[in-house]
């Protein structure tokens, strides 16, 4: 049995390299790549603590792993918005570079 | 050192350095390709995690639906910046031998663990769990039925709202 805290620490560093990503990068794409990054370590943290406190309980506990059944439903529908956004940003402005993206400036 | 340990360290330096990859590379399409492998990985883990419905929920949903997705808006925007081709000289080898390598432990794994019948390996108690996922449905049915079909209402909302939002604009006279 590998103990929890192995899968909080990857979930932290996955989180990091996608909080790095988003700071970092300046394709739209890119960034919203990395935001799903950061979600899905969330997940594996979620999932990670419900399974520990399965094993606390010693029966079957399903909480965690609903909430993270919910969570990629909802990325789901957040990556169809958002993408359909940058489509409509890229249209107005043929770029999806988000520096260019200053029209509400001053 | 348990072999679960050594499974959960190899995953975790290719899920990692995936992650890096998807963090460095210039090339959008490699970055979705990246975050295809990674979303992968954590389905793995999942699995390990004794979660195999979210696993394959993961796989579906995440590394399949979202991540063609996103390849899609990307060809659709252009916004891949293909570098010149460059030929890598090892690769077709290296290729070549792995997949022969693959096909021998696959064929040896297949002799070797099959039942004396001849039939091949039957999974593990463990590793069968039906009663789990039965559980996990009902649960998902009675106590989460609300937050359930909320999330129905929002992916249609959603999809109404990509719809709209894509939708050209008819002139109003």
């Amino acid at each position: 049995m590998i103990p929890i805290n192995y899968y909080i620490v990857l979930s932290a560093i996955l989180f990091t390299i996608g909080t790095l990503g988003v700071l970092t990068r300046r394709n739209a794409l890119i960034i919203f790549m990395s935001v799903e990054l950061m979600l899905n370590a969330a997940n594996l943290a979620f999932v990670a603590f419900a399974r520990a406190r399965e094993v606390a309980l010693g029966q079957p506990f399903f909480d965690g792993q609903i909430f993270v059944f919910f969570v990629i439903a909802v990325a789901a529908a957040e990556v169809a918005v958002g993408l359909a956004l940058i489509v409509e940003i890229f249209k107005s402005k043929r770029s999806i570079d988000v520096d260019q993206m200053s029209s509400l400036k001053g | 050192m348990t072999l679960d340990l050594i499974l959960f360290l190899i995953l975790a330096l290719i899920a990692i350095s995936t992650a890096f990859g998807m963090l460095l590379s210039r090339n959008a399409v490699y970055c979705a390709l990246f975050l295809v492998l990674n979303f992968v990985t954590v389905a793995v883990f999942y699995l390990l995690l004794g979660a195999p419905f979210i696993a394959m929920s993961q796989i579906t949903v995440y590394a399949g639906a979202i991540m063609v997705l996103f390849l899609f808006v990307i060809m659709l925007l252009g916004a891949e910046s293909l570098p010149a081709a460059e030929v890598l000289p090892w690769q077709k080898p290296l290729a070549t031998a792995l997949a022969f390598v693959l096909a021998a432990e696959a064929t040896f794994l297949l002799i070797t663990r099959a039942r004396p019948e001849g039939r091949v390996l039957q999974p593990d108690a463990s590793a069968n769990m039906m009663d789990n996922l039965r559980a996990l449905g009902a649960e998902l049915f009675s106590r989460y039925l609300l937050p359930f079909e909320v999330t129905s209402v929002l992916l249609l909302v959603a999809m109404v709202g990509v719809i709209v939002l894509i939708r050209k604009e008819k002139r109003v006279h």
